[in-house]
């Protein structure tokens, strides 16, 4: 399985832009950079990456601020690259539509490792299309339908919401969906889970605060079941 | 005794009774003096004086030398207990003076030209003893004495009833000195106990202890002092903590443009000359540590700043070590006993922290086997080697600590054992180090889960 992606990167430092743009070339990807997050914003209107590497730290308009109008334009995948390991900056990264984050400095292959565990998401399998209540999901085209209008999902969500629907009924635990969606190997940031499934249900619930599709069960995880 | 008097309360009281003690005594004692001298005059005088008077008047009327008649007539002209003598004549109806009055003043009066007096104690009650020689108009002495004596038990009674009463006010006196002792030793020592308990925690790291520091007097002054001293303190630590995690940050951006190309360093170094292969290679490894160290000191930066936060959730904490282990590629290095169905509320990040860290020095300072335990609450890492030196003990989880000073540097950042120690404080559990009987280092990990 070939992924070799388009990525954006994002960051302020040129070393930094040069290094990681250096390191992500030699595995193979395209790599487009810019200096700010207008620059940023402007190369993903022009260059439609598969992924977005972006550095929370900017002039100008910061991560936070690029990430949400990135948000408003494309389903694409966002890593944030913290340099403060704050959990204010996880949290807030999370909520402006960041998919995963990585704190610097970071290796290199945790980075490509997060890249190309957020490709393989958008990967199709065959199967029929469900219903859910008003929810249709299409596995084999990778489409969601709520009363026959489409759903923009990222990458993120909608594997998310795959992973829900697979087994509608039973609990998944925090950790096992990191490590379906994620692909966290051992110990991932359950936030990350809370913060997409807060995106998802904004997406697909008639009232997000009061879901029928994504429950949570408290001190364990979540389960999809309409009701 | 002197451990007795070694707090400043005992001494306060004691300095406080003993001046109260000697202020009612000096007082007490001078009062009784002069009431006793101004009462004991008074019946004296009034006893003394009308009988001087008497015998002034009826001097000129005595024929001198007088005879027993004489004698007898001039007795029954004074009143009272007194006597006229005149060498071997007394005066037939009057009492006998000679168990009363002494020879000394007989023989004295002879020769005196003034009244004679003397108090005496020789009977069951005191009482005083007059005796007025009878003057010629020349002022030459007759030999004729009028000797008197009265009981001055009266007097007696009211000075003895007046020193009671001293005695009395300076019992009484005294528990109010010592209650006041007291109070005044409490107002003073409450705020010196307070300071010191504030110094204590000062001492021991709490730098954001404060004192109460109302009030104007000395001791205010103190707790303001103690106060803007904990206050620079703070500050000051605050600052060079703030200097490290600045430093660090300011590290960051550049270790992750060098990190990004270590593994491009590593991949190609085998196509480089000799000399610059070993360069590469060595930038590529020291790097990758100071990554590490750069990584452990933003961690420790936020434990000082209070920036960590847990994120308590039910776990299986035998899988969570399995994973850490295996995480590591650690699982055959180390032997685990590792339970099923023990369950605890915790960060299971920080636990993997904490359980890669200890297993992790095991691995690298101690002997193999390396093990492993779980139990409730209690998760044991113990090697098979050296184990700690005694000395080393105390400090194992200082930062930077190197128990064997010859080791310059370790692998590790030197922050890994004291990042295990923040993160069980955290959750408020603890973490031991000792030697097993056996040999061997033991780390207990205990959590309140």
């Amino acid at each position: 399985m070939d992924l070799v992606a388009m990525v954006l990167l994002v960051e302020d430092d040129p070393s930094v832009r040069e290094g990681l743009g250096l390191a992500l070339r030699r595995q193979g990807h395209d790599v487009r950079a810019a200096a700010t997050g207008e620059e940023g914003v402007e190369r993903l209107r022009e260059s439609r990456p598969d992924i977005v590497v972006l550095d929370i730290m900017l002039p100008g308009i910061d991560g936070f601020e690029t990430c949400r109008r990135m948000r408003a334009q494309a389903e694409v995948p966002i890593i944030m690259l913290t340099a403060r390991g704050d959990d204010f900056d996880v949290v807030a990264g999370l909520e402006a539509g960041a998919d995963d984050y990585v704190v610097k400095p970071v290796e290199p292959r945790v980075l490509e490792a997060r890249i190309r565990a957020v490709l393989r998401r958008t990967v199709s399998e065959p199967s029929t299309v469900e219903r859910h209540g008003s929810l249709m999901i299409d596995r084999a085209g990778l489409q969601v339908h709520k009363d026959d209008v489409k759903v923009a999902l990222t990458p993120t969500e909608l594997k998310l919401l795959l992973e829900l629907s697979r087994t509608p009924g039973r609990v998944l635990t925090r950790q096992q969906i990191l490590e379906a969606v994620w692909e966290h190997d051992y110990l991932g940031d359950s936030r990350l889970v809370d913060a997409c499934v807060q995106r998802l249900r904004a997406k697909i619930e008639d009232v997000p605060s009061e879901p029928r599709y994504v429950h949570t069960v408290r001190g364990f995880g979540y389960r999809f079941g309409p009701r | 005794m002197r451990s007795l008097f070694r707090g400043l309360k005992p001494r306060l009281m004691a300095a406080f009774l003993l001046l109260t003690l000697l202020g009612a005594v000096a007082a007490a004692g001078a009062s009784y003096a002069t009431a006793r001298n101004l009462l004991l005059e008074d019946a004296q005088n009034s006893f003394m004086n009308p009988l001087v008077e008497d015998v002034r008047n009826y001097a000129p009327r005595l024929r001198v030398p007088p005879d027993q008649q004489d004698l007898d007539d001039f007795g029954s002209f004074l009143r009272g207990s007194a006597t006229v003598v005149y060498e071997n004549l007394r005066a037939r109806n009057t009492p006998d003076p000679s168990a009363l009055v002494p020879a000394e003043m007989r023989e004295a009066l002879k020769t005196s030209r003034t009244v004679l007096w003397q108090r005496r104690t020789d009977q069951a009650e005191p009482y005083v003893v007059i005796g007025i020689p009878l003057l010629r108009a020349d002022g030459t002495p007759t030999g004729v004495q009028v000797l008197a004596w009265t009981s001055l038990g009266g007097p007696q009674r009211a000075i003895d009833s007046f020193a009671t009463a001293a005695w009395v006010g300076v019992s009484l006196v005294l528990p109010l000195a010592l209650g006041l002792a007291l109070f005044t030793a409490r107002g003073v020592l409450r705020p010196v106990r307070r300071l010191g308990a504030a110094a204590r925690a000062l001492g021991s790291g709490r730098l954001d202890t404060r004192v109460d520091e109302r009030g104007s007097d000395e001791l205010a002054d103190l707790a303001r002092t103690f106060n803007r001293a904990a206050e620079q303190l703070e500050s000051s630590q605050a600052a060079s903590r703030r200097f490290v995690a600045d430093v660090s940050h300011e590290l960051r951006t550049p270790l992750t443009a060098m990190n990004a190309v270590t593994a491009v360093l590593d991949e190609d170094a085998a196509s480089l000359p000799e000399d610059t292969a070993v360069a590469a290679r060595l930038v590529s490894t020291e790097t990758r540590k100071l990554t590490r160290l750069v990584n452990d000191l933003m961690e420790i930066s936020r434990f000082d700043e209070g920036r960590n936060v847990l994120e308590l959730d039910e776990w299986d904490i035998s899988t969570a070590v399995r994973d850490s282990l295996a995480a590591r590629g650690w699982s055959s290095s180390v032997e685990a006993t590792l339970p099923d169905g023990i369950t605890g509320r915790v960060d299971r990040r920080r636990l993997d922290v904490i359980v890669a860290n200890l297993v992790g020095n095991a691995l690298k300072h101690g002997g193999a086997p390396v093990r492993v335990v779980v139990r409730p609450g209690v998760i044991e890492v113990s090697d098979n080697g050296p184990g700690i030196p005694p000395d080393a003990l105390p400090h194992i989880f200082d930062r930077f600590y190197k128990a064997d000073t010859a080791r310059s540097r370790s692998e590790g950042s030197g922050l890994g054992l004291a990042i295990a120690w923040e993160n069980a404080r955290l959750h408020g559990g603890t973490i031991e180090a000792a030697n097993a009987p056996s040999g061997g280092a033991v780390f207990t990990l205990r959590l309140p889960w």
